[in-house]
């Protein structure tokens, strides 16, 4: 256990929390498993499609900080995640009041000559550039595969601009081949703020509550008044300033584990916030333990019992008929680590079943290593064993089990929805991922998955005039046997 | 030393993929690090207005996925077991193998495995297009390259008023469906088979075999397809019509169909009498909004800027020029034009009319071009055809923004064009509604 915050690069996920990219089975099972072992062993595929890597997932949360500025060292086409999260950006920006303008973006564009000579004049150059155009409180320099490859002393130069432009200049190493688990770029950008950015606290905030998140809409601020407490959104739309005092609050809540947990726990183990150990707050179970936990760290637990108990009166005649109109209904999903267990908390409490489920990776454990906070344990306890995947976003294998499955809604978190429409299976990619927390997140999950099954004709009509780019071969064997190698 | 680069535009040359999945059930397979081939997805099909995987791309895309193992070890075995699951599993025609950086820097021998499959008669390429070779452009080139050398064989007989188009590039058009259906559209009216090898109907392996069947070839852009053109003519002798202006309106429509008639040996006559049909129509719509679109009152813009690619700023501004009666302010060309054609480009935006000609800046650094806008005398407020990425010096210089050119993000393109008669009605159209959305 540790978050070691002297080496510039972050310890891998697969070293740090034994996490493989490949299962399938019982989830129960799998579970026992975890806690017997550090590792189970990663199952290699014969084919595979493509996948995330570690320098986009760093993107997602470096380059929405609202006054710092990325520079990515590499190729071009590294950047080709750059112009939708320039969409996002916007997008949140205008949701939230703020300055809408382009993400503070720079790439070296490494070409054939830096491949031979090294890129470091270009590094030097964008950084300059990247202070004189954007004006950041601080830089962070993401690496790519090639930028490796050919060995540019990336920290040494990071180093050296700092002291000559005077801002912090954070080297983040993320190049893909290093990590066959792509959530290890959340994990490097966050090494790199815990690192450089956040400063050890001038005085506790006790009302002030970290939440780990996304791009979700605001739904903590409701929740947090009524126990007296605000929340403080991290990383994206904050800024260079507000980061450094992260510190300061009084705990850290997450919503996603595989977001969140290098970050959360290494709070905790150097900052000293409190991370709050629980399942994550979807479905009644989960939320339940999840504020009861909070009220436990901040002492506010009348205050909780209270919000619990009015807000279970309030959706309980709404979420009747909700799980009266969706009883039976069949579920597959298709999402990451931790939110991927959380929709299925959802469904379940919302009376579906699951009809199969495809998870882009599993992390042993957390980085707390406390199992109040593992999410797998939580839907097996409360919703009983199940069937898992563990697929790294293998559209092959998703689309054979879902057609296999045949379920009456797809409900993505990434990727895959394009096939479910192929297949004539309605379904939804949730982009917002407060949609569905607490109580609330129940009704409007159910709101959402009635309106979508309620009137299939689009799917239908693109389903009866499409084929899939699989063969028929593929399609009649078993989803899972080319992992391990078969096939 | 090449440009750093604010606002990327063109991305690295593994974008071919998008070239491969425009034809028809052709299949990439990408021997490259994990990332690469979904960020290009990102990037030159959902950024390019919303469009999606298409039949084979997107997250069904095979890929070798390299790790650190392969880094150090070489990965010519993964992609062997790639190649022989992607047959198994991927129901396609056609088969063209791209390398990544990863692939490139540690020295993969992909021919060689590449030939084993051809060995046994399967439809399959490969082209080496590490993204720091080169933009997307140059990864278009050198898969078109890839087909002709590995993959093409010689024709019976040419097929007298058979072309093939090298025309709008997957992807980086983000119009290049619509476009190149109008482009065949128009040779169609004058009596012409075009052969335009990406999109719906255009016919996959089969329209590449017909590639060496064609009476000409021609390419419609000021350099893109001009290699491939080359490299057709010396391998089957094959001619070819280099038309640099991709037609937009009326006066650019009317001598593209003359040019391409009198290369063809057709009857002028007849195209004379088709361009004058297709005119009268064009300026019946033209002429029934005419008052509206000379009006001052809304700050009907005068002068432009092009943010695009050669081929679109080309075409744009000579559209802009000789049909609308506007001014060119500065042209901003994007790609990475190689060195050997930048004269002919910057050449080809003088004497847009006669006495209007275009000063054309090359940079794919927006924060170069953002500074050299504001640089620039608005007094009247200009209109910016760019990008997504160019929505922000627009409203610096007070301009009137539209995307046309990758990325676009705030567009849904499905079979919308800017070629033809029909293409310079759309962008009228898309000017003036934009205007006017913005006055409410």
């Amino acid at each position: 256990m540790g978050i070691n915050l002297q080496d510039p690069v972050v310890q891998l996920r697969e070293v740090r929390l034994g996490s493989i990219t490949g299962y399938a089975g019982s989830a129960a099972k799998l579970y026992e498993k975890s806690q017997q072992t550090t590792t189970l062993g990663e199952q290699e595929r014969s084919f595979s499609q493509c996948i995330s890597c570690s320098a986009n997932q760093v993107k997602n949360q470096l380059v929405s900080i609202r006054d710092a500025a990325v520079v990515e060292h590499g190729p071009t086409g590294c950047s080709g995640d750059i112009p939708g999260r320039n969409l996002v950006s916007r997008s949140g920006r205008k949701q939230r009041n703020l300055p809408v303008h382009n993400l503070n973006y720079i790439s070296t564009n490494l070409d054939e000559n830096d491949m031979i000579y090294g890129g470091r004049d270009k590094l030097e150059t964008a950084i300059r550039e990247a202070k004189r155009r954007f004006d950041p409180k601080a830089i962070f320099v993401t690496t790519t595969c090639a930028a490796a490859i050919i060995g540019d002393d990336v920290a040494g130069i990071c180093d050296m601009m700092e002291e000559d432009i005077g801002i912090p200049v954070v080297a983040i190493f993320c190049e893909g081949f290093r990590s066959r688990v792509w959530a290890t770029g959340f994990d490097a950008a966050y090494h790199g703020i815990l690192r450089k950015i956040v400063k050890p606290a001038r005085q506790k905030q006790p009302d002030l509550i970290n939440i780990i998140n996304f791009q979700g809409c605001d739904v903590f601020t409701d929740l947090l008044s009524r126990l007296g407490l605000r929340p403080n959104y991290i990383v994206p739309y904050t800024t260079v300033e507000q980061l450094a005092h992260i510190s300061e609050a009084a705990a850290t809540l997450q919503i996603c584990n595989t977001l969140g947990t290098y970050l959360a726990a290494g709070l905790e183990e150097h900052f000293g916030v409190p991370e709050i150990k629980a399942p994550l707050p979807y479905g009644v179970a989960g939320t339940d333990a999840y504020l009861r936990e909070l009220g436990r760290v901040v002492h506010k637990e009348a205050a909780v019992e209270q919000l619990i108990a009015d807000e279970k009166e309030r959706i309980a005649p709404k979420l009747e008929q909700l799980r009266r109109n969706l009883a039976g209904k069949k579920a597959f999903i298709g999402a990451g680590d931790g939110h991927g267990h959380s929709i299925l908390a959802i469904i379940e409490e919302l009376g579906m079943q699951l009809a199969g489920s495809c998870i882009w990776h599993h992390d042993l454990k957390n980085d707390n290593g406390d199992e109040r906070s593992d999410e797998l344990k939580h839907v097996i306890t409360h919703y009983g064993n199940f069937s898992i995947g563990i697929c790294n976003k293998q559209s092959f294998e998703l689309v054979n089990l879902m057609n296999k499955k045949q379920p009456d809604i797809y409900i993505a978190r990434h990727t895959g929805t394009i096939w479910a429409t192929k297949l004539g299976i309605p379904s939804f990619l949730m982009g917002d991922e407060h949609f569905g927390l607490g109580y609330q997140g129940l009704i409007n999950y159910g709101e959402l998955i009635l309106d979508t099954i309620s009137n299939p004709a689009f799917v239908k009509n693109i389903a009866a005039h499409n084929k899939l780019p699989y063969t028929d071969w593929w399609l009649a064997q078993e989803p899972f046997s080319f992992l391990g190698g078969g096939c | 030393m090449s440009e750093i680069i604010q606002g990327p535009r063109h991305f690295c040359a593994l974008g071919a993929q998008q070239t491969v999945t425009s034809i028809e059930r052709a299949i990439p397979i990408v021997h490259a690090g994990p990332g690469c081939s979904a960020k290009l997805f990102q990037a030159m099909a959902c950024s390019a207005g919303n469009q999606g995987a298409g039949y084979a791309g997107g997250d069904s895309i095979p890929c070798s996925n390299m790790i650190e193992r392969d880094v150090v070890f070489g990965g010519e075995d993964k992609l062997r077991s790639l190649i022989e699951g992607t047959l198994k599993i991927m129901d396609g025609d056609f088969f063209v193998v791209l390398t990544g950086c990863t692939a490139d820097l540690v020295g993969d021998d992909v021919g060689s495995i590449v030939r084993e499959f051809q060995d046994r008669g399967i439809p399959i390429v490969f082209a080496e297009t590490g993204g720091f070779k080169g933009d997307a452009y140059k990864g278009h080139e050198l898969v078109l390259q890839a087909i002709i050398e590995q993959h093409l064989q010689a024709a019976a007989v040419k097929q007298q008023g058979f072309v093939n188009v090298f025309a709008a590039v997957p992807g980086h058009d983000p119009f290049w469906e619509g476009d190149l259906h109008e482009l065949k559209r128009l040779l169609n009216s004058i009596g012409l088979r075009a052969n335009i090898l990406f999109g719906y109907g255009s016919g996959g392996i089969d329209a590449l075999n017909a590639i060496p069947a064609a009476e000409f070839n021609l390419v419609v852009s000021p350099y893109i397809g001009l290699k491939a053109a080359q490299l057709l003519e010396k391998k089957f002798g094959t001619p070819y019509l280099h038309y640099p202006v991709l037609p937009i309106g009326a006066t650019e429509t009317g001598k593209f169909l003359g040019a391409v008639g009198d290369f063809a040996g057709i009857d002028r006559k007849f195209i004379d009498k088709i361009i004058k049909n297709k005119e009268d129509e064009y300026y019946h719509y033209l002429s029934r909004s005419a008052d509206f679109l000379i009006e001052s009152r809304y700050n009907l813009p005068k002068r432009f800027f092009n943010i695009n690619d050669a081929s679109y700023a080309l075409a744009v501004s000579r559209f802009l020029v000789n049909d609308m009666g506007y001014i060119p302010a500065h042209q901003f060309i994007t790609e990475d034009v190689p060195a050997e054609f930048r004269q002919d480009v910057a050449d080809y935006f003088q004497e847009l009319a006669p006495g209007i000609s275009s000063g054309v800046t090359f940079s794919q650094d927006g924060g170069v071009i953002n500074e050299a806008i504001q640089g620039f005398d608005n007094t009247t407020p200009p209109l910016l055809l760019g990008s997504s990425w160019d929505v922000d010096v627009a409203d610096w210089v007070n301009g009137i923004h539209l995307s046309m050119g990758l990325p676009i993000t705030d567009r849904l393109i499905l079979y919308h064009t800017y070629v033809g008669y029909r293409g310079g009605l759309n962008l009228v159209e898309d000017i003036y509604t934009k205007l006017l959305s913005l006055q409410g």
